[in-house]
């Protein structure tokens, strides 16, 4: 395993003001018991809402905060104790901070980088081309960090927490902000890192498609604790996702109509919604052609901002 | 380790040099302020007749010029965006490089001191020189000792600037303690007036008491030869108790960012 965390716990102290002059310290915790097991190359989704402790979590990980309890090994170090043996094993992009030179262009930063972390020129060079090649930096590569935009800067950041070739990659919210195209990049360079495999990435995120094209196994966090551990599937499955059918009729819909295997959701005027309850799409389908004309017909994949919205709300 | 910090003084003599036009208006207004504190002191040494506590006209126009090139090489009016890389959240990702940040800010501030150097320190001086009588060293190793005390006078600076920087971990706006470090290390420095004008005990006591004489007082009595390597022991002590200072004073910050958060 090249990530482990076990009873894994910090506790924030908040002072709160009662009265004029009282203040009443509290403790909250921020992540509460949180277990957590990644193996070498996997890429794992790890999601909440705010202020659930995902990025708590990852400063913990990374070294940059003292868990209150439980034990953490990344690349079987103990990320405080060895923040700065660490650091050069691992990558961290934070979506909201940058690590690059403002005033100086791309370019310069990534050299400055290969000097930092002090790798061997041939190495820093062959990474560089493919960050190149995959995220079209070519075009801004000269410009001074300010003047990128969003999403130029982003992929710089993604190319300069890769360049020294770390064993586990940290990204915080890589896609906030991002327009699509940019968020398309980011996630095909992702893949592309993913299917090498040489390259373990915990992603944390609010955009769910990121979740759902690129990581296989998801960690949802709420309240500092683990929530669900498994596949997007399991957690489909979990929580009863189910394929709605989405019909326009001919007539109006008839409300004595009984259709095996589904369920009516709602009924707006002549669109009807359906629910199937694990029966193809295809039977209903003909029995709803057979009690009913049809005029057009759309089946719908279940959504995972539908599953997770119902986790966070706990229902 | 030693091509990461020949690197990253690189970065910040490119990163100084990408603001030209700043460059430039800093060179017109130190000039300007050059003119004005030269015909002060020199109207001062006019009016008696030993000079201006021992400094003879040619000393003093000297003492002024080459301080007005120094302001911008040692750097004290600006802080290091240290702070404001605390207050944002930023000093994470310093934190997370292989190298202490105090090495990578050291670097970078010696960097933009070489880029000041060859800009903001040369075109004043050269102004001055077209239009008073400046002193010449009489000796050649002069120039060598001046050559080191600024180095040192540009590392005691930034010691002082990080330790300023640092008490962002605590106060998150350093805005009082920068000012209290722009003043102090204004009139202690030597920036406004020799410290020899001051009284015995008031002038010992900052150039021993205090690193503020070895950002410019030092240097300056060295070129102007009223002083040798006795100010680069002294420059060189504070050199080294303040960088240690600023590597006690982060372990502290970082461990209460650390365990506390933030």
């Amino acid at each position: 395993m090249i990530i482990s965390a076990s009873g894994l716990r910090k506790d924030f102290t908040v002072n709160r003001k009662v009265g004029r002059l009282r203040r009443e310290r509290h403790v909250v915790s921020a992540v509460d018991g949180v277990d957590l097991t990644v193996r070498r190359g996997e890429l794992l989704g790890y999601i909440g809402p705010n202020g659930a402790g995902k990025s708590t979590t990852l400063k913990m990980l990374t070294g940059v905060l003292t868990p209150s309890a439980g034990e953490v090994r990344v690349c079987g170090l103990e990320p405080v104790a060895k923040r700065t043996t660490l650091a050069r094993r691992i990558g961290v992009v934070f979506g909201q901070r940058s690590q690059l030179w403002w005033d100086l262009p791309l370019a310069e930063s990534f050299d400055l980088l290969r000097h930092i972390y002090q790798v061997p020129a041939a190495d820093h060079a062959a990474r560089l081309a493919r960050c190149t090649d995959l995220l079209g930096l070519a075009e801004f590569a000269r410009t001074p960090v300010r003047q990128l935009s969003l999403g130029q800067r982003m992929r710089g950041e993604l190319t300069a927490a890769l360049l020294h070739g770390p064993e586990v990659l940290f990204l915080d919210e890589p896609t906030i902000g991002l327009d699509v195209l940019s968020k398309q990049a980011v996630r095909e360079f992702l893949g592309e890192l993913d299917q090498r495999g040489d390259t373990t990435v915990v992603l944390t995120t609010h955009d769910l498609a990121d979740i759902e094209k690129l990581c296989k196994r998801l960690v949802v966090i709420d309240h500092g604790r683990v929530v669900h551990d498994g596949t997007l599937d399991a957690l489909h499955a979990r929580y009863g996702s189910r394929r709605t059918i989405v019909a326009d009729l001919d007539a109006d819909w008839p409300a004595d109509v009984c259709l095996p295997g589904a369920s009516v959701v709602s009924v707006e005027g002549r669109r009807v919604t359906l629910e199937l309850n694990g029966t193809t799409a295809g039977e209903v389908v003909a029995a709803l052609a057979k009690a009913v004309p049809l005029r057009d017909l759309s089946v719908r994949e279940p959504q995972i901002e539908d599953v997770v919205a119902r986790l966070y709300r706990r229902d | 380790m030693l091509s990461a910090s020949w690197a990253l003084a690189g970065a910040g003599f490119r990163r100084y040099a990408t603001y030209r036009q700043a460059t430039v208006a800093g060179i017109f207004t130190n000039s300007v302020f050059g003119f004005l504190r030269c015909y002060v002191l020199l109207a001062v040494a006019a009016g008696t007749a030993a000079g201006v506590a021992g400094y003879t006209g040619p000393q003093l126009a000297t003492y002024v010029w080459v301080g007005q090139g120094m302001l911008a090489v040692v750097n004290s009016w600006t802080m290091l965006d240290l702070a404001d890389r605390v207050r944002s959240g930023d000093i994470t990702a310093d934190l997370l490089r292989p190298i202490d940040p105090l090495w990578t800010y050291l670097w970078t501030d010696l960097g933009r001191a070489g880029f000041a150097m060859l800009t903001r320190f040369a075109a004043p001086l050269v102004v001055g020189a077209l239009a008073f009588e400046l002193y010449a060293p009489a000796h050649a190793v002069t120039y060598v000792l001046f050559a080191v005390s600024i180095v040192l006078a540009v590392v005691v600076g930034f010691a002082c600037r990080y330790l300023v920087g640092l008490t962002a971990f605590w106060l998150l706006d350093i805005r009082g303690v920068s000012m209290i470090w722009v003043f102090l290390s204004g009139v202690g420095s030597g920036l406004y007036f020799p410290l020899a004008l001051l009284p015995d005990w008031l002038s010992t006591f900052l150039w021993i008491g205090t690193p503020f004489a070895s950002l410019l007082q030092g240097p300056l009595d060295i070129l102007v030869e009223r002083g040798g390597p006795e100010i680069l022991a002294l420059q060189l002590f504070w050199a080294v108790a303040l960088l240690w200072a600023c590597r006690v004073v982060q372990a502290r910050a970082v461990a209460k960012l650390v365990i506390q958060g933030g």
